[in-house]
C-alpha cells in the first residue's frame, strides 16, 4: 500500500473484534450475573463499534480522493484452506459500499439497542435479547466487510440464525415459534442457490486462477472481479440448459439473495417475521440484514454486468416484488405487516434500480445504494415510531388506535417525518434517492421498470399516510389508545436521531464516491421532470389516503373493500402465496416424501434383514429336524451319500 | 512401552481397577472411572502435542509423499511365523480420532453419573469397549486390527442387551450381527491382501508399497469398504443404526455413534482407498451415488421420526453419508472433509445422545409429540441442543460447516476417473440436505423445547446439574472451537491425507 493508513485502518479487525467480544462477554459471563449489566454492556459495545466505524469512514474518505476510491483489504488472517487457491481468508474489505453499510449498521444498530434498554425493559430474557443482538451485529458486519465469497456466506447464514433466535426470541408463543423456523427455512432453501453457486464460481474460479497464475484466491472478490479473470469466466459458455456458466452461476448466487432480501417469491418469511420483538424488526428485518441480498448483487455488480442476463433477472423479479408487496401493503391492518410489505416493496426498487444498472449506464448502482442509505434510516425510523405506538396502545392493529397525534407528539411528529420521506416528499431523503432510481430506470431505457417504480411510488405514498392517518388521527377508538401516554426519553432519543437522519441523508454526495465505472456520464443533482413525476404520485397517493383515512372513522374504508369485492380478498390474503407454500411443503413433501421414506425405510430395508434373519433361523430349523438321534436315519444319510459321492466322481471322470 | 501403547492400556486399566472395587460402592467406581477418562484425556494432550512437535517439521514433504508416515511407532513380533506383528502408529487422522474418542468417553462417563444399576459391570464394559476402540484407531496391523475391533463390538453386545431399554436383545442382536457381517467381508479382504501382495505381512505400510493387480482390487474394493461401510452405516447396510441406539443406554449411544460409526469411514479410507487406488476408481462413483441416497434418506427418514433417539439416528445416518461421500468423491477436499465430519459427527451426535439421556431421566419419554415447552423449565439443556442442532444442519462457527462445505466442495470438484457430470449432479443432489436437516432440526427441536410447557408436570422439572453441564459444556466447546478455529484441525490431518490422494494420482 502505497499510502499511508490511518489508525482505524490500519486496526480495522478492531471492527469485527469488538461486538464478537462483547457477545462472548455478554452471553456467556455477564448475562448470568446481571441481566441488566448485560444490555448496557452490550449497548456501550455497539456505540463503540459505531465510533470505530466512522473513524474508518472518515480515513477513508480523506483516503478515497487521493487513491481514486480503491478498493483494498488492510486486516486479513487464513482462516480455512481448502486447497491451493481455495484458502478463505477472514478479513475486512474496504471499499465505498463496505464504508457505505458500515456507517449505516453501526448506527441503526447502536440507536436499537439504546430504543431496546426502554423498550425491552422489564422483560424475561432481557440479557439473551441483547447477547443475540450483538451476535447479529457482530454478522452483519463480518458479511459487510467480507472479502471473499466464503466470509460471505459464513455471516449470511449467521445473521440468518441471530434473525432465527430473535423471531422466535418470545419461544413460549406458537406464532412466534412458527415465524422463526419459517425464517429460517425459506432462506436456507435460497441460501442453496447461493451455496451452488459458490460452488459452480468456485470451481471456475479455481481454474481460472490456475491460468492466471499466482497466489491468488478463488473466492476473493477481488479475484472474482477483476477483468482479465472476468473475461476468462464470461468466456467458459454454455453450461446446462445452453445457459452460461457464469449467467447460471449469478442467478443461484442471486437466488440467496433474493432470499435474504424476500423477493417474490421468497418472501413469505419477512410479514411472518414480525413476530419478534419490534426493535428487532426495526434493525435486522428492515434496515440491515434484508438489504444484504441487495448487498450482495452490488458487491458482485462488475461480474453481474458482464453477464447481463442476470442483472436483468435482478431487475425483473425486483420491480415485480415492489409492486406486488406494495398492492398487498394497502390491506394489511397490522401496522407491523405494512411496514413489512412496505419494507419487501423498497427492497424491490433496490433490486431493480441494481438491474436496469449497466456498464453503459451505472447511475442504477449508485441510485440502489443511495436508496438503502436512506431506506436504512426511515424504515428503521418507522418501526420504532411503530414500536413506541404498540407499547403505549399494546396491540398491533391500526384499527385499534387513532388518535394519537396528540398523545405522542414526538412519535407523532417524527412518524411523520418518516412517512414524508417514505412517500418522496421534497425534502426528505426519500426524495432524493427515489427520484435517482427512477432517474436510471429511464435513462437506461427501461420504460416498464420506471413504469411500475412511479406506480409503486404513489401506492406507497397512500399505504404509509393510510397507517398514518389511522392511527394518529381522528378519535381514540379503542381503550388502549386513549389511556395511551408518550414513550420513556430512552426511546425517544434514537427516534429524534433517526428523524434527523432522516431528513439530512437525501442531501448526501453519494455519487461523488460510491459509482461504478469511470463514473462519467452519470448525471448528478435532480431530474425536474422524474422529480415532479414522482412528487404528483406521492401527493396523490397520500391526498387519496386522507380522502378516505382522514377523517379516523372506518366506514368509507370500509365501503371501498366492499366495492373491491373478490379481489380485495384475494390481495388481503396475499394473493395465498402461503397457502400454496403450506400445501406443498405439509402436503405433498411430508406426505409424499418423507412419510414414504420412513415406511420403506422400516418395511422394506429393514424387512429385508428381518427376512434374512428369518430365512437363517428356517434353514437352521430344517437342519435341526435330520438330527433325529435315530442311527438308521443317519446310516441311511450316509449310505446315500456315499452313492452320491461315487455317482458324482464318477461323472467326473 | 510407549506412549501409544499407553493410550490404549489406559481405559484397560481402569476397567480392571474397576472390576476389583465392589459392586456396593457406586460412587467410587464413577470416580475410578472418571479419573481414568480424564487422565486419559490429559495424556491424548500430551500425545497430541508428542505428534505436533514430531510431524510439523515433515509438513511440507508430506505434499508430495506417496507412503503416510507414521509417529511413534511401537512394533513388536507377535505371531511371527505369519507375519502378524503388535504394530502401532499414528498419523493426523489417527490424532483426531483419538482425540474425539477421548472426549467422548470422558463426557460419556460424566453422562452416566445416575446409572445405578450394575454399576460396575456397566462401567467395566463400556471402559473395555473404548480400549477396543483406541485399540483400532492405532494399530497398523491389520490382524491387530480386527482383534480390537472384536474388541470393541462384543462389550456393545452386553452393555445394550443388559442396561438397554425397548426391545434390547432384539437390538443388540440385530446391530452384533450386522456388523459382524461386515468383519466377515473384512476379513476376506484382508485375507486377500494378504495372499495376492505375497509378502506374509498385514503390516499396513508395508502392503501400501504393493501395486495389487487390477482384477484383484476391483473385487477386493468393494468388499472392504462395503465391510466398513456396514459399520458407516452405508445405505442399505444402515438399519442396525435406528435399532441399536434407539435400545442402547446413554454412554454407549454417545460411543457408538460418535465414534465406533467413525471407524467405517476411517477404514475405507485408509484401507480401502489408500491401499487399493484403482479398484477405487473404478468404483468412486458408485459409492458416490450410495452415499448420496444416504445422505437424503436419512435426512427426508428424521422428518416424521417421533421418537428422539430414532430421530438422532436417522439424521446420523444422513451425516455419516457424508463421511463415505467424501471418501468416495476421491480428492483432497473431500477426503479432509470425511475426516473433519468424523470428528465433527462424533462430537454433535454424542452431545445429542448425552441430551436425549438427560431428557428422558427427566420426562421419562422421548416421544417427541409427548414434549413441548421444556426450553422453559430446562434452558441449558435446551441450549446446549440447539446448538448441536445448528451444527448438524450446517451453521458456520460451528464444526459441521468445515466438514460439510469441505465434502460439498469435493464432490463438486470431482475425480478424472468418474463422469464429471454424474458427480456434480449427485453433488447438487446431496446439498438438498442443507435444507431438509434445517426442517427436521428445527421441526422436531422446536416441538421438544419451545411453545407452551404442555404437561404441567414439566414445571417441576430441572435444569442440567453440574456433571451433566461440565458434559455438554465440553462437547459444545468443543463443536465452536472446531467451528471457529478450523485450522486446528486441518493443519493435524492434511498432511496425513496427502500420500492417499498422491497414491491415486500415480
Amino acid at each position: 500500500m502505497e499510502y499511508e493508513l490511518g489508525f482505524a485502518l490500519r486496526n480495522a479487525w478492531l471492527i469485527l473484534a469488538i461486538p464478537f467480544l462483547s457477545f462472548l462477554l455478554v452471553g456467556l459471563l455477564v448475562r448470568p450475573l446481571s441481566e441488566k449489566a448485560a444490555g448496557i454492556i452490550a449497548t456501550l459495545a455497539v456505540f463503540a463499534s459505531a465510533a470505530f466505524a466512522y473513524a474508518m469512514a472518515a480515513e477513508f474518505l480523506t483516503l478515497g480522493a487521493a487513491t481514486g476510491w480503491k478498493t483494498f483489504v488492510p486486516w486479513s488472517f487464513e482462516w480455512l484452506r481448502f486447497q491451493e487457491r481455495m484458502a478463505v481468508h477472514i478479513g475486512v474489505l474496504v471499499d465505498p459500499i463496505s464504508i457505505l453499510l458500515l456507517v449505516v449498521v453501526t448506527t441503526v444498530s447502536s440507536l436499537v439497542h439504546l430504543y431496546s434498554l426502554g423498550y425491552m425493559h422489564g422483560e424475561a430474557g432481557f440479557g439473551r435479547y441483547f447477547t443475540f443482538l450483538n451476535l447479529f451485529t457482530f454478522s452483519m458486519l463480518g458479511l459487510v466487510t467480507a472479502p471473499n465469497l466464503l466470509q460471505m456466506f459464513v455471516c449470511w447464514e449467521l445473521v440468518g440464525a441471530s434473525s432465527f433466535c430473535l423471531i422466535g426470541f418470545y419461544f413460549d408463543r406458537p406464532s412466534a415459534v412458527a415465524a422463526s423456523k419459517k425464517a429460517f427455512i425459506v432462506t436456507r432453501f435460497a441460501d442453496l442457490g447461493f451455496l451452488l453457486g459458490i460452488l459452480i464460481l468456485g470451481y471456475f474460479g479455481y481454474q481460472v486462477a490456475g491460468e492466471v497464475g499466482g497466489t491468488r484466491q478463488a473466492f476473493d472478490f477481488l479475484f472474482l472481479t477483476d477483468p482479465v479473470v472476468m473475461g476468462k469466466l464470461n468466456a467458459i459458455g454454455a453450461g446446462i440448459l445452453g445457459i452460461p456458466v457464469l449467467t447460471l452461476a449469478l442467478c443461484l448466487v442471486y437466488m440467496g439473495g433474493a432470499g435474504k432480501s424476500a423477493m417474490f417469491p421468497l418472501h413469505v418469511w419477512l410479514p411472518d417475521a414480525m413476530e419478534g420483538p419490534t426493535p428487532v424488526s426495526a434493525l435486522i428485518h428492515a434496515a440491515t440484514m434484508v438489504v444484504a441480498g441487495v448487498y450482495l448483487v452490488a458487491r458482485l455488480f462488475p461480474l453481474f454486468a458482464t453477464s447481463g442476463d442476470a442483472l436483468l433477472v435482478v431487475g425483473y423479479i425486483g420491480a415485480f416484488t415492489a409492486l406486488f408487496a406494495a398492492v398487498i401493503a394497502c390491506t394489511q391492518d397490522d401496522i407491523k405487516r405494512v411496514l413489512a410489505y412496505s419494507t419487501l416493496s423498497q427492497l424491490g426498487y433496490m433490486m431493480f434500480a441494481l438491474g436496469v444498472a449497466s456498464v453503459e449506464h451505472p447511475l442504477g448502482y449508485t441510485a440502489s445504494m443511495f436508496h438503502l442509505f436512506t431506506h436504512a434510516f426511515f424504515k428503521a425510523l418507522l418501526f420504532l415510531g411503530a414500536g413506541s405506538v404498540i407499547h403505549a396502545v399494546h396491540s398491533n392493529e391500526i384499527w385499534r388506535m387513532g388518535g394519537l397525534r396528540r398523545k405522542m407528539p414526538v412519535t407523532h411528529l417524527t412518524f411523520a417525518i418518516a412517512t414524508l420521506a417514505i412517500a418522496g416528499i421534497w425534502p426528505f431523503a426519500g426524495f432524493f434517492s427515489k427520484d435517482e432510481v427512477l432517474a436510471a430506470a429511464l435513462g437506461s431505457g427501461h420504460y416498464g421498470i420506471f413504469g411500475i417504480g412511479l406506480l409503486v411510488a404513489g401506492i406507497t405514498a397512500f399505504y404509509m399516510s393510510r397507517i398514518y392517518f389511522a392511527a394518529f388521527w381522528g378519535g381514540a377508538r379503542t381503550e388502549g389508545a386513549s389511556h395511551a401516554h408518550e414513550s420513556p426519553v430512552i426511546m425517544l432519543i434514537p427516534l429524534v436521531v433517526l428523524a434527523v437522519l432522516s431528513v439530512v441523508a437525501g442531501f448526501f454526495p453519494i455519487g461523488e464516491f460510491v459509482r461504478f465505472g469511470a463514473g462519467h456520464g452519470a448525471p448528478h443533482g435532480i431530474n425536474p421532470a422524474i422529480a415532479a413525476a414522482g412528487t404528483f404520485a406521492g401527493v396523490l397517493g397520500i391526498g387519496l389516503a386522507w380522502a378516505i383515512y382522514g377523517s379516523g372513522g372506518t366506514a368509507r374504508a370500509e365501503a371501498l373493500a366492499r366495492a373491491f369485492g373478490g379481489a380485495y380478498t384475494v390481495v388481503r390474503r396475499k394473493f395465498y402465496v402461503d397457502e400454496l407454500y403450506l400445501f406443498v411443503t405439509h402436503k405433498i413433501i411430508v406426505r409424499f416424501v418423507a412419510a414414504p421414506i420412513a415406511w420403506f425405510d422400516r418395511a422394506i430395508v429393514d424387512g429385508g434383514v428381518n427376512l434374512s434373519a428369518k430365512g437363517g433361523r428356517l434353514f437352521g430349523f430344517a437342519l435341526g429336524s435330520l438330527q433325529t438321534g435315530q442311527v438308521q436315519a443317519y446310516g441311511s444319510w450316509f449310505a446315500g451319500g456315499a452313492v452320491l459321492l461315487v455317482l458324482v466322481l464318477w461323472g467326473l471322470q | 512401552m510407549g506412549l501409544l501403547s499407553w493410550l490404549i492400556l489406559l481405559p484397560f486399566l481402569t476397567a480392571l481397577a474397576i472390576v476389583f472395587t465392589p459392586g456396593t460402592r457406586k460412587s467410587l467406581i464413577k470416580w475410578i472411572a472418571l479419573a481414568g477418562t480424564g487422565t486419559h484425556l490429559l495424556l491424548t494432550a500430551f500425545t497430541t502435542w508428542r505428534y505436533w512437535t514430531l510431524a510439523a517439521p515433515d509438513m511440507a514433504e508430506m505434499r508430495t509423499a506417496r507412503v503416510m508416515k507414521l509417529y511413534l511407532v511401537e512394533r513388536l513380533p507377535w505371531f511371527d511365523s505369519l507375519g502378524i506383528q503388535y504394530f502401532l502408529g499414528i498419523d493426523g487422522i489417527s490424532m483426531a480420532m483419538v482425540i474425539l474418542t477421548s472426549i467422548i468417553i470422558f463426557t460419556g462417563v460424566l453422562a452416566s453419573w445416575k446409572v445405578e444399576e450394575r454399576a460396575k459391570e456397566f462401567f467395566a464394559l463400556l471402559l473395555l469397549l473404548v480400549t477396543g476402540v483406541f485399540g483400532v484407531f492405532l494399530s497398523f496391523d491389520l490382524f491387530l486390527f480386527l482383534m480390537f475391533y472384536e474388541v470393541a463390538v462384543l462389550p456393545m453386545y452386553l452393555l445394550i442387551g443388559v442396561w438397554g431399554t425397548g426391545p434390547k436383545e432384539y437390538s443388540a442382536m440385530k446391530l452384533t450381527l450386522m456388523l459382524l457381517l461386515g468383519s466377515a467381508l473384512l476379513i476376506v479382504g484382508f485375507l486377500g491382501l494378504y495372499s495376492v501382495s505375497g509378502l506374509q505381512t498385514f503390516d499396513l505400510t508395508r502392503l501400501a508399497e504393493v501395486s495389487f493387480p487390477a482384477g484383484f482390487q476391483k473385487w477386493a474394493f468393494p468388499a472392504i469398504f462395503i465391510g466398513f461401510g456396514v459399520l458407516g452405516a452405508l445405505y442399505p447396510f444402515h438399519t442396525w443404526s435406528p435399532d441399536g441406539h434407539a435400545s442402547a443406554p446413554t454412554a454407549v449411544s454417545m460411543l457408538h455413534a460418535g465414534v465406533l460409526m467413525k471407524l467405517g469411514g476411517y477404514g475405507a479410507l485408509r484401507v480401502a482407498v489408500y491401499l487399493l487406488p484403482e479398484g477405487a476408481k473404478d468404483w468412486g462413483l458408485f459409492f458416490m451415488a450410495l452415499t448420496t441416497i444416504n445422505i437424503l434418506y436419512g435426512a427426508f427418514g428424521a422428518i416424521t421420526q417421533k421418537d428422539l433417539k430414532y430421530f438422532t439416528a436417522y439424521s446420523s445416518v444422513s451425516h455419516c453419508g457424508f463421511v463415505l461421500f467424501g471418501v468416495a468423491a476421491l480428492n483432497l477436499m473431500g477426503m479432509k472433509g470425511a475426516v473433519l465430519q468424523m470428528f465433527s459427527h462424533g462430537v454433535m451426535t454424542g452431545l445429542f445422545f448425552a441430551l436425549i439421556g438427560m431428557v428422558y431421566g427427566r420426562t421419562h419419554t422421548r416421544m417427541i409429540p409427548e414434549m413441548g415447552g421444556l426450553g422453559k423449565v430446562m434452558p441449558w439443556l435446551a441450549v446446549c441442543f440447539y446448538v448441536g442442532g445448528l451444527a448438524s444442519l450446517g451453521l458456520p462457527g460451528l464444526s459441521g460447516f468445515v466438514a460439510e462445505s469441505h465434502v460439498f466442495l469435493g464432490g463438486f470438484f470431482g475425480n478424472p476417473w468418474g463422469s464429471m457430470v454424474a458427480m456434480r449432479t449427485l453433488t447438487v443432489v446431496a446439498t438438498l440436505s442443507v435444507v431438509v436437516t434445517a426442517v427436521y432440526v428445527l421441526r422436531g427441536l422446536g416441538r421438544v423445547f419451545m411453545g407452551p410447557v404442555t404437561d404441567p408436570h414439566f414445571h417441576e422439572l430441572k435444569d442440567a446439574t453440574l456433571t451433566e453441564r461440565i458434559s455438554t459444556g465440553v462437547l459444545v466447546a468443543t463443536l465452536a472451537a472446531v467451528g471457529l478455529m478450523p485450522w486446528l484441525l486441518i493443519d493435524l490431518i492434511e498432511a496425513s491425507i496427502m500420500p492417499i490422494v498422491n497414491r491415486l494420482h500415480s
